[in-house]
This record gives C-alpha cells, structure tokens and sequence, in this order.
C-alpha cells in the first residue's frame, strides 16, 4: 500500500494498464509533453513513449471521434477532455457515435474506450469550469458513467473501465484530486495523507463498475450520493448527529440496484444529493427508482439536495454549492416527516 | 520570431504614438496589479493575463471605428480595456463583486458591453469564432459598415468550427477581421506539437480568405495591417485573416507550473522584443516625450489601476438573490 493522491492513483492506474496491455493508448490535450493540466498523466509519455502517450490539438470533437475509430479497430483508447464542461463539442461524437456502433452494426464493432473527465465545483471555476454533467451521459443508452470520490476507487475503477468491453464515461470530481474537501471551504485543504482510502495497493487490481460502496452505516436514513458530496454527506451527519447510512454510489450507469434498496428498505427514509442542477438531474433517476421499488418502505418523501437550477456562478460558489449546512438541514427535515 | 524590421520612419504622429504608450501600459500595469490580486487570494478562480501581448490589441484598436464590434476568448482584460471599458468594472469583476461588469457573476473570462460594444469574453476555446461571424452578418444586413474583430488563439485555431466558421464568412462575404493572436503556446502545448501549418493565416486560402502575419510586438506594424483589413473589411470584399505573432510573459493563467517553456526563451522576449519599451524607445529618441514626460504617464496610469484594484476590493459581493437573475427574461 502507498499513500496516494486521486492524481498519484489516477497515474498510476494508466501506467499499470499501458504496461499490462499495449493496445492501451493515452492522449488529450496537453497529456503527452507536459503530462496534463491536472497531471494526471504525467511520466506517461517519457515511460511509454510518443506513440502511446501524447498531445492533440485542441478539438475535442477530434480526440473522441478518432479515439471511437481506433476502438472500433481493437486498439483501447483512454482519452482526456481537460474538464468535463470541454466535451460539449464531442457530444455528437459520444451520444451518437460511441454509443451506438455496436448497436448499429450488430456488435461487428464495439468501442471499448475511456473518456476521463473531471468533473464539479469548489474550485472557484465559474460557469465553464465547474459543471457536473453526469446526467447527460446516463442519459444515453449505450454509455457507462462512473463517478469514483477517492483515490482507491479510482484507481481500480479506472483499470476496470479500461478493461470495459464498452465506452465508459469517466468522471473524477476535480475538487478531490488532492485531498478529500467535505464543503467547509474556509477549513484548511486537506491532502489524502492518513485518509484510509488514500491507501492505495500496488501494481493491478479492479473495482468493478456497477457496485456502490456504504461509507457510513446507519440506521435513520439513507443518503444517496457521489463524488465530493460523499464526503460532504459523511461531515453532515457527523455534525447533526443524524444515523445516516451514506452510499457512495461510485457508478451511476450501471447502477447497483440492489444495495441501493436494501438501504432504504431498512431506513425507511432517503434523501439524494448532488452538486449538478436539481432539475432533470440524476437525482430524478434515483428517486424514481426508490418510490418504485421501496414505496411501502417510505416513511418520508424522498429528498435531494442538489445545485440550484442556476448556472455555475463565479461568486457565491459556496452560496450555489450544497454543503454540509443544506444537506444537514434536509437530514433533520427528513427525520421529522 | 523574425527580429524586428526598423520602422524607419514610421508614419504616425506624436499623439498616436503617445497614445499607444497610454493604452498598452494601461493593460500591463492592470494585469500586474490583477496578478498581486491574485497572489493576495481577492481573485479567485481562473484569470488569464495578457502581459506581452499589448501591442495585439492596441495596434488593431487603432483601426477601429465606432460601431465596429469586438469579440474574444477569456483573454480579455486587454481588449476590454483597450476599447475604452471601465477599469474599475473589469477589475471588480475579477473579484466577483457588484460593481463587475456581470455583477461578479461571470468572473475574469465573461464580460461583455454593449456601449463598447464588446461581446465578450468567452471561456470555451473557439466558441467566440462563429458568434463573431453571426455579429458581422448582422452588420452586413443592416448595411451600416461595421466590421467585427473576432480573436482567437492559436490553439484555438485547430476547433473545427474556426473552419466552418471561416467557410460560412467567405461564402457570405461578412465584415469580419480574424485575428489570430498567436502566441505560440496553448495552455502547455506548443504550436508545433498542435498544429500542422507553421503559418496559421495561410489555411483561410483554402476557403477564399486573404490574410497575412503580422508582427505583434510592433504596434506601428499591427496598426498598418489592421487598417489594411478594416478597409478591406469595409468595402464589402469579405473576411481577411491577420495572424499576429505575439508572445505571452506569463503562464497561461495564475496556476501554471510553466515546464513546456524555457526561463530564457520567456527572459529573450522580454528584453529584446517587448512591445511596450519599444514604443518607450521610439517617443525617446523622437524626441516626443522627455523621461520625465513618460514618468508622469506612469503616474497618471498607475492611479487608475490603483482606483480600479480599491474599487473592487471594496464594491460589495453581489446580493444573494442575483444568483437567479438573467437566466430568463423577467416573467
Ligand atoms: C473547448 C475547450 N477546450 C479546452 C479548453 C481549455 N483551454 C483553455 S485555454 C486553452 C489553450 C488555448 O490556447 P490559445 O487558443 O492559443 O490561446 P491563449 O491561451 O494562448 O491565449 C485550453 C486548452 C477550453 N477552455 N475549452
Ligand atoms: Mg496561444
């Protein structure tokens, strides 16, 4: 085990893959010489060379649709979009293209591919640097989209994605790459230094996509969650006193039903929190589910706790972003309904 | 870069070029004054600053008339400034107040004035290209004679809807000026590991449009060919394409570990192609301005940056309830 950044895990888990498969190919934007913006592909290029690790221009329409083009031939391309609000040019090429070539030709071709994004706020981005499209992706049939919160997780979900049979959305929320953040922007960052899952294993291993993970076990309610709101969930019911059972659902498309239901079957009550939009958000999605398949369990409506339906302001970040504060008060809300 | 060609004898008075000294300083001194900003954590976020590349805008300003329209990247501070915006409006809006010119709400990359007629900063690469497009139809529909400056970057040039931008402009025959503020890097990549052509303006031939490089440390230079393209512009002939080769002291913006560039290249720049000091050199020996002339420029300019930094430490956060504001038209 080594203590690791989600950017350490995240750069560690393509060197495992592009060493253990030399169909494995890297690039992006700024990934092969100067080894990303976030650094997450770092040393790649020098370790394994310009052909397997490199630089596109800045077209992301480009980068996907040539990487959909090289997975339809068996090579597995594991692409860069430098932030997520970046891939709005390739979406044709994801929605459409990625999706669907199986499909279309009746499984002859097959685009086992990554899209690594990140993803989310509280880094003062604004309106084009922190947005959270998760929604848009499991939207679409034919997609997986993933959503790891640590650098464990990310690390075996990324080799697993890789190692996907299809296109896998990958979105690591840019506020975590460093250290864990549970909304108290004022607090000091934190790094992943004596975070338990900052302990990341050596060498190969998997998290399968598909299985969410209970971070805190509880009695009173379930919360449904992922990526930095994980950690913002874990700090609310800490700080209200509140039993919540926190799920960190790791995976949106496919999603683990099956744990998710338990939960709630046993709590009775569930509130869903994201920092994407309310409205149309994945949160729908869950609770939908949850009223479906838990109904008689429910002693309360189901809750979300989500960004306002606003765009991504550039002041009142933490007034748009919802903390520790607005996902206790919906804890309490929920207990008393 | 080529080194400079002498300007001779550059044919412009002693109040342009005086002028120019003003508008280019004025950006470098804000920038700087944004930069201590920054490092004293009143800007947060992204902030991209446009130390070196002054002459770009001012010299393309110069050409421009009331009414023309202009539009760019998130680049913006020096062009918001050089078309006569409030510094005191583009600063507080780096620090997310009120008195921004998006109430704080767009931040360094989004800013727009419709008395300038400046239609933004803009934070995703390429997306201006073809609004800059759709602003010069409009002026050819209205039959007015405006043109429209439409910047990009040299990254920026490789999105493929620069090219169906550039398409669409040749075959209407819009009043646009591309401007290619090359730079020679996007972010952490170089040109030459991006872009095929060393030449960028060279790929408008492809599509009919005329364009040229320009020296971007010149402002005399930039100003020549700007006019050359405005009056092209004008006459109803269509798009023209100016490259303008340029280069920026700082990182790309304020988190930039600046790896992918040496120390020395950025030190060369600096010392013997700075655009500002060029003028400075050419008001000296022209004997247009004594040094003590050129001090109290600094002075006067060193106020208004001072006012614009007090201004938006001071100009109050915007209410809570702007959050929800200019989404739709008021119901
Ligand atoms: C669609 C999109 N892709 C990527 C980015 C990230 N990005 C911002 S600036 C930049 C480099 C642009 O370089 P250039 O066009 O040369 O402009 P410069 O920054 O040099 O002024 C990149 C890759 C973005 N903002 N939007
Ligand atoms: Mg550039």
């Amino acid at each position: 085990m080594t203590n690791m950044s989600m950017v350490e895990a995240i750069r560690d888990a393509l060197d495992v893959v592009m060493t253990k498969d030399d169909r494995v190919i890297v690039f992006g934007e700024d990934v092969g010489y100067f080894g990303g913006v976030f650094r997450c592909t770092q040393g790649l290029q020098e370790k394994h060379g310009k052909l397997r690790c490199f630089d596109t221009p800045i077209n992301e329409s480009g980068i996907v649709g040539t990487a959909i083009g090289m997975a339809a031939y068996g090579l597995r391309p594991c692409i860069e979009i430098q932030f997520a609000d970046y891939m709005y040019p390739a979406f044709d090429q994801i929605s459409q293209e990625a999706s669907r070539i199986r499909y279309r030709s009746n499984g002859d071709f097959t685009c086992p591919m990554v899209i690594r994004m990140p993803t989310g706020g509280g880094i003062f981005g604004g309106e084009t640097h922190s947005q959270s499209p998760e929604a848009l992706f499991t939207h679409v049939s034919g997609l997986k989209t993933v959503l790891p919160s640590n650098p464990y997780d990310v690390k075996g979900m990324l080799i697993a994605a890789i190692e996907d049979p299809d296109p896998v959305i990958f979105l690591e929320p840019k506020r975590l790459y460093h250290g864990p953040f549970d909304g108290h922007h004022e607090a000091e960052a934190k790094t992943w230094k004596g975070h338990p899952l900052g302990e990341v294993p050596e060498g190969y291993y998997t998290v399968p996509l598909g299985k969410a993970a209970v971070r805190r076990e509880g009695a009173d309610v379930t919360v449904l969650t992922y990526g930095t709101m994980v950690h913002v969930a874990l700090a609310a019911a800490e700080e209200q006193g509140v039993d919540a059972e926190i799920i960190d659902l790791r995976s949106l498309l496919p999603l683990d039903l099956e744990t998710i239901e338990a939960s709630v079957r046993k709590t009775g009550r569930c509130v869903v929190a994201h920092e994407a939009t309310l409205t149309s958000g994945f949160g729908a999605e869950l609770a939908a589910r949850i009223q479906k398949e838990c109904f008689y369990h429910l002693e309360a409506p189901v809750r979300r706790v989500a960004g306002w339906d606003v765009p991504y302001p550039h002041a009142q970040e933490w007034y748009y972003f919802p903390g520790p504060a607005r996902l206790g008060q919906a804890l309490l809300e929920t207990l008393e309904a | 870069m080529a080194a400079r060609k002498k300007t001779a004898k550059p044919n412009v008075s002693k109040e342009e070029l005086l002028q120019y000294y003003k508008d280019m300083l004025l950006i470098r001194r804000f920038e700087e004054k944004a930069g201590q900003l920054y490092g004293m954590g009143l800007i947060g976020g992204f902030c991209h600053l446009y130390i070196g590349q002054e002459a770009v805008v001012v010299g393309l300003e110069a050409a421009a008339e009331e009414g023309d329209k202009r539009i760019t990247s998130y680049r913006d501070h020096g062009h918001m400034l050089a078309c006569g915006m409030d510094p005191n409006g583009v600063m507080a809006e780096l620090t997310g107040r009120e008195g921004g010119y998006s109430k704080g709400k767009g931040g360094s990359m989004h800013m727009f004035s419709k008395e300038k007629h400046f239609y933004g900063g803009h934070g995703i690469v390429g997306a201006q290209v073809p609004l800059g497009a759709g602003l010069a139809f409009a002026d050819k529909y209205l039959e007015n004679g405006r043109v429209t400056f439409t910047y990009f970057g040299d990254g920026a040039a490789n999105q493929g809807q620069v090219y169906e931008t550039f398409n669409m402009a040749a075959l209407w025959d819009l009043p646009v000026i591309f401007v290619i503020e090359n730079n020679q890097y996007a972010m952490g990549t170089s040109m030459q590991r991006s872009t095929s052509t060393p030449d960028i303006y060279t790929r408008g031939a492809a599509f009919g449009i005329p364009g040229e490089t320009v020296d971007g440390m010149d402002v005399l230079a930039v100003k020549e060919a700007s006019e050359k393209a405005v009056a092209h512009c004008r006459s109803g002939k269509g798009p023209y394409i100016l490259e303008v080769k340029t280069y920026r002291y700082r990182g790309h913006s304020m988190s930039d570990p600046a790896k992918y560039r040496t120390r020395e290249e950025v030190q060369k720049m600096r010392e013997e192609r700075d655009a500002i000091e060029h003028v400075r050199q050419m008001l000296l020996t022209g004997k247009h301005a004594t040094e003590d002339d050129l001090k109290a420029i600094d002075k006067e300019i060193k106020a208004i940056v001072n006012e614009s930094a007090e201004f938006a430490k001071t100009s109050p956060e915007p209410a809570l309830d702007e959050l929800y504001t200019d989404i739709y038209a008021d119901a």
